[in-house]
């Protein structure tokens, strides 16, 4: 007979800037850690096996299905999930985009997509500005969203990748 | 000043876009339980044994109970009942017995402190189960019927025997279903002292299911408490009366513990109500002009195992939907309810219209072939004119009277058409090895079911408006749009209302949010509500100000002396001077200002509409590429544009997913093959194009005191609709494509059995 013990591992992980010493199981997946350990809600997941990409967030910089990711591998990471988006109260440009675009109507799928286009914009840099439509519907199909049919969203893509290549 | 008609943000964008929503998962408490539910594995079967000895055993585990647990004989009843046939020989029971009937029934629920240990002591469960044959195909001759209903009126024989045309088509709709994108969630916390319940994750119709649940219970209803949640997604299928729905509660209240049951992808995928698949023979009798004489559909449903809460209104929105625009002078609707071993089935989005829509549509575009008639002037003949609305069909329906209430058809069709056109949808320049083929489709839709709804406007004494519906945020803008009906009724500015949905006790007369009746129904009780909350604070400035009400008028929050700029109350103070003991206030009078109404809704309003597709189909690979879609839709009254298109928009990828992506398809043992996103294929962004759409204002619905039609249905009607006419063009067909979805293979048939014929 196994052992019953959990395999608890001792780890430290940023989330949005703060930092946070937790005991989390071998086969305790990321996106239940932040949710269910750490109160990190936003993060929603739909599927479980990587397709929907509700769960998405920024680990170290880069876009990640957060069920697929058990928690210890995050031991030492930085993560940024959609409460780290806005600043105070403030929306962040691309989530004014999506309220301005109506990209969302029940918001479960809405801070996947946030995750996703934050990580490509951060990384394409001054080339988003460039961002085709179709370049935008290529990135935008990464996620699912049942209620928008993705108009909103690949608009609210282009907006902000143009508004930042106007910014100073 | 008018808030209706606005493109407002909504007021529900800043918390879901900050990741601050509450959805039914967000919410735990401490000491909770988790469940974890044990479902059959076999499709059709005599349960032998059901050994829980080691499940139970395993660490941190609380129970494992199973059917024989339960008081005896539970079934889940019909919510939406239609007259006529007796279902209770199919309902479905809350944990299986002796008998399992589809993958993924409901066997046993094992109950810890950590989800994952449930999981894992799930697996410890034997089941011993002796395999029966499974029924699959509904169509086979002695496949188990639960009901057959006929709809119609005229003489149907006479007609077809007297036409110069006859044209037949068969059209099998796939099976698929709404499948929102947070799965369900329920999350029940007793209360020992009181004896109460609190829960939180029910949505859609939450009176009716604490109701239901109290009387399961044996409790008071208003020992249970239904808070409102957000829901990532509802479109008919979620909020529905599930067997967790009674099982969390009373584990809860078994253990005294509070419980929390989390559904996963694969359970969804298999417990929750499908939908859509109807076998359709369809004809048409046509004179020598082509006008319509009689239609005739004889359609098989496949219902699956059971019939859940909505019975069999599905079927019958089918049968009695199915004439849509048309004059038609006779009419028989037939269909045969069947059971089979799968996932029962209930309403998905434009429930019975998808379907039939399609089978009409694609019948009109093989008649206007056969008849050598344009496709759009074929129907243009048999639309029911201007003059001919209000249009009684002698047809009843979800126990109302079928009134086709107000519209131009017509003038809809040709600006579809003409828009269509001025888009290029027919000259689209050629790509090579691709065929394009244009399919256009016209609908009616049904919105503002009854028979009522409840609303209460309240303000309080920092002159907020609070506003208590009784409909439910499904992602629909509820909020945002109920804010708007009740600051143009009250006078005030739409940032200063607040809106409650979805809570029992803030709202216990609610009749909830499907039906796309939210707006229709919901919003007129808001209207009346806040209408009389105006009238009231009028009343009482008019005390306050010393002046006469007559010369009193609402506006900004305040309480004004028409032409005369100098006096004002604001509804702040009106708010205070309505407190109990105020001066202001009569022996007799209700303290507060506030204001409860109900909005009685006996018959249902029509919106309507036309969807046109252009479509690329590779003859080679068989796979098909909606190019353009473009969707016309009578809305009434918009309250908020921006919010409609968004309903058009996203029921137009819904309708693409079933066109032509998405089934739950079985193998021949009654497994089910579609239990993940990989195999459930709903369309992405590469696969919905950019959706075209004409909102038109034109014909104000008589019915309700704000001119408005639903809105949450019309963009999904008529795609199957669309997309078959449009790949039958394309792939030049004399007859149809047979069915849904279309997927490649279906599609390199089709082309293949051309070039043989």
């Amino acid at each position: 007979m196994k052992d019953t013990a959990k395999d608890m591992h001792p780890i430290t992980v940023r989330v949005n800037g703060r930092h946070h010493e937790l005991v989390v199981e071998a086969r305790r997946t990321l996106a239940d850690m932040l949710r269910h350990d750490l109160g990190y809600t936003g993060t929603h997941l739909g599927c479980e096996h990587g397709i929907c990409g509700a769960c998405t967030v920024i680990l170290d910089g880069q876009p990640a299905r957060a069920c697929l990711v058990f928690g210890v591998q995050a031991d030492g990471a930085e993560v940024r999930t959609v409460e780290g988006l806005a600043d105070g109260e403030a929306l962040s440009d691309l989530q004014q985009a999506f309220s301005d675009h109506h990209a969302l109507q029940c918001g479960f799928c809405t801070p996947g997509f946030l995750m996703l286009i934050e990580a490509y914009l951060a990384e394409a840099g001054a080339d988003a500005g460039e961002l085709a439509e179709q370049q935008a519907r290529e990135l935008v199909a990464s996620n699912l969203c049942r209620c928008t049919g993705y108009q909103g969203i690949v608009a609210a893509v282009l907006a902000t990748a143009r508004a930042r290549r106007g910014a100073p | 000043m008018s808030s209706v008609g606005a493109r407002l943000a909504r007021k529900e964008d800043p918390r879901l876009l900050r990741g601050r929503g509450r959805f039914g998962d967000d919410i735990s408490v401490p000491g909770q339980l988790w469940a974890r539910v044990v479902r059959s594995p076999s499709a059709h079967g005599h349960v032998n044994d059901l050994d829980v000895t080691q499940a139970a055993k395993a660490p941190g585990i609380a129970a494992v109970v199973t059917a024989a647990d339960l008081p005896a004989g539970l079934v889940i009843p019909v919510r939406l009942a239609v007259p006529g046939p007796d279902l209770s020989g199919y309902l479905q029971p809350v944990l299986a017995g002796t008998t399992v009937r589809y993958v993924g029934e409901p066997l046993a629920v094992v109950v810890g402190e950590d989800p994952y240990a449930c999981e894992d002591a799930a697996e410890l469960v034997e089941i011993d189960i002796s395999e029966r044959t499974a029924v699959l195909d509904a169509r086979t001759p002695d496949s188990p019927t639960a009901a057959e209903l006929t709809r119609g009126y005229g003489d149907v024989e006479a007609a077809f025997a007297a036409a110069r045309h006859v044209v037949r088509i068969e059209l099998a709709i796939g099976r698929h279903s709404g499948v929102p994108l947070e799965p369900r969630c329920l999350l029940a916390v007793p209360h020992c002292d009181t004896g109460s319940l609190d829960i939180f994750g029910m949505t859609k119709v939450p009176v009716f299911n604490r109701d239901l649940l109290a009387r399961l219970l044996g409790l008071d209803e208003t020992l249970i408490h239904v808070h409102g949640v957000d829901a990532g997604g509802g479109f008919g299928v979620r909020g529905e009366f599930y067997p967790e729905d009674f099982l969390v509660p009373w584990l809860a209240l078994t253990l005294n513990r509070p419980v929390k049951w989390a559904e996963d992808r694969a359970e969804h995928l298999v417990a929750v109500n499908h939908s859509r698949q109807q076998h359709h023979r369809v004809a048409a009798a046509f004179d020598g002009d082509g006008r319509i004489l009689a239609l005739d559909d004889d359609v098989t449903h496949d219902n699956g195992a059971y019939c859940r809460t909505h019975g069999v209104a599905v079927p019958e929105l089918t049968v009695a939907m199915l004439p849509g625009p048309y004059r038609v002078p006779a009419y028989r609707g037939r269909i045969r309810v069947v059971l089979t071993n799968k996932t029962p089935c209930g309403t998905y989005r434009a429930p019975g219209r998808f379907e039939g829509t399609a089978a009409r549509e694609h019948l009109l575009d093989v008649a206007a072939g056969q008849l050598g008639l344009d496709r759009i002037e074929l129907r243009r003949r048999n639309l029911l004119t201007r003059d001919e609305t209000p249009h009684r069909r002698p047809i009843a329906t979800l126990g109302t009277d079928l009134i086709l209430d107000t519209g131009d058809y017509p003038a809809l069709l040709a600006a579809a058409a003409g828009e269509a056109d001025r888009l290029g949808y027919r000259a689209l320049p050629a790509e090579p090895g691709v065929l394009h083929g244009f399919g256009l489709a016209m609908f009616v839709e049904k919105s503002g079911l009854g028979p009522q709804e409840t609303a209460d406007v309240t303000v309080s004494k920092s002159g907020a408006v609070h506003v208590y519906s009784g409909g439910t945020s499904v992602g629909q803008g509820i909020e945002t749009v109920l804010a708007q009906i009740a600051a143009d009724a009250l006078g005030v500015e739409p940032g200063v209302v607040r809106v409650t949905t979805g809570d029992t006790a803030a709202q216990p007369f609610g009749a909830g949010s499907w039906a796309s009746r939210s707006t229709v129904v919901g919003g007129s009780a808001v209207h009346l509500a806040a209408t009389a909350v105006r009238e009231r604070a009028v009343e009482l400035a008019a005390r306050i100000l010393e002046a006469a009400s007559e010369d009193l008028d609402v506006s900004d929050g305040a309480v004004i002396v028409r032409g005369d700029p100098g006096p004002c109350v604001s509804l702040a103070e009106i708010a205070r001077a309505a407190e109990p003991a105020s001066p202001y206030l009569r022996p007799g009078e209700p303290a507060g200002l506030s204001a409860r109404r109900r909005f009685e809704a006996s018959h249902m309003t029509y919106p309507y509409g036309a969807h046109a597709a252009v479509v690329a189909v590779d003859p080679g690979t068989g796979q098909v590429r909606v190019l353009r879609y473009l969707v016309a839709y009578e809305v009434g009254r918009a309250v908020n544009p921006t919010l409609v298109e968004g309903q058009l928009r996203g029921g137009v990828a819904q309708g693409i997913g079933g066109a032509l992506f998405e089934e739950f398809r079985y193998d021949d043992a009654g497994q089910p093959q579609a239990i993940t996103f990989i195999e459930y294929r709903m369309p992405t962004a590469a696969e919905v194009p950019p959706v075209d759409l004409l909102v038109c204002q034109d014909a104000p619905s008589p019915g309700n005191p704000l001119g408005v039609m639903g809105a949450g249905e019309g963009g999904v009607n008529a795609v199957g609709a669309a997309v078959a006419n449009a790949v039958r063009d394309a792939l030049g067909l004399t007859g149809g494509v047979g069915q849904l979805p279309l997927t490649p293979a279906r599609v390199r048939e089709l082309w293949e059995a051309r070039h043989d014929g």
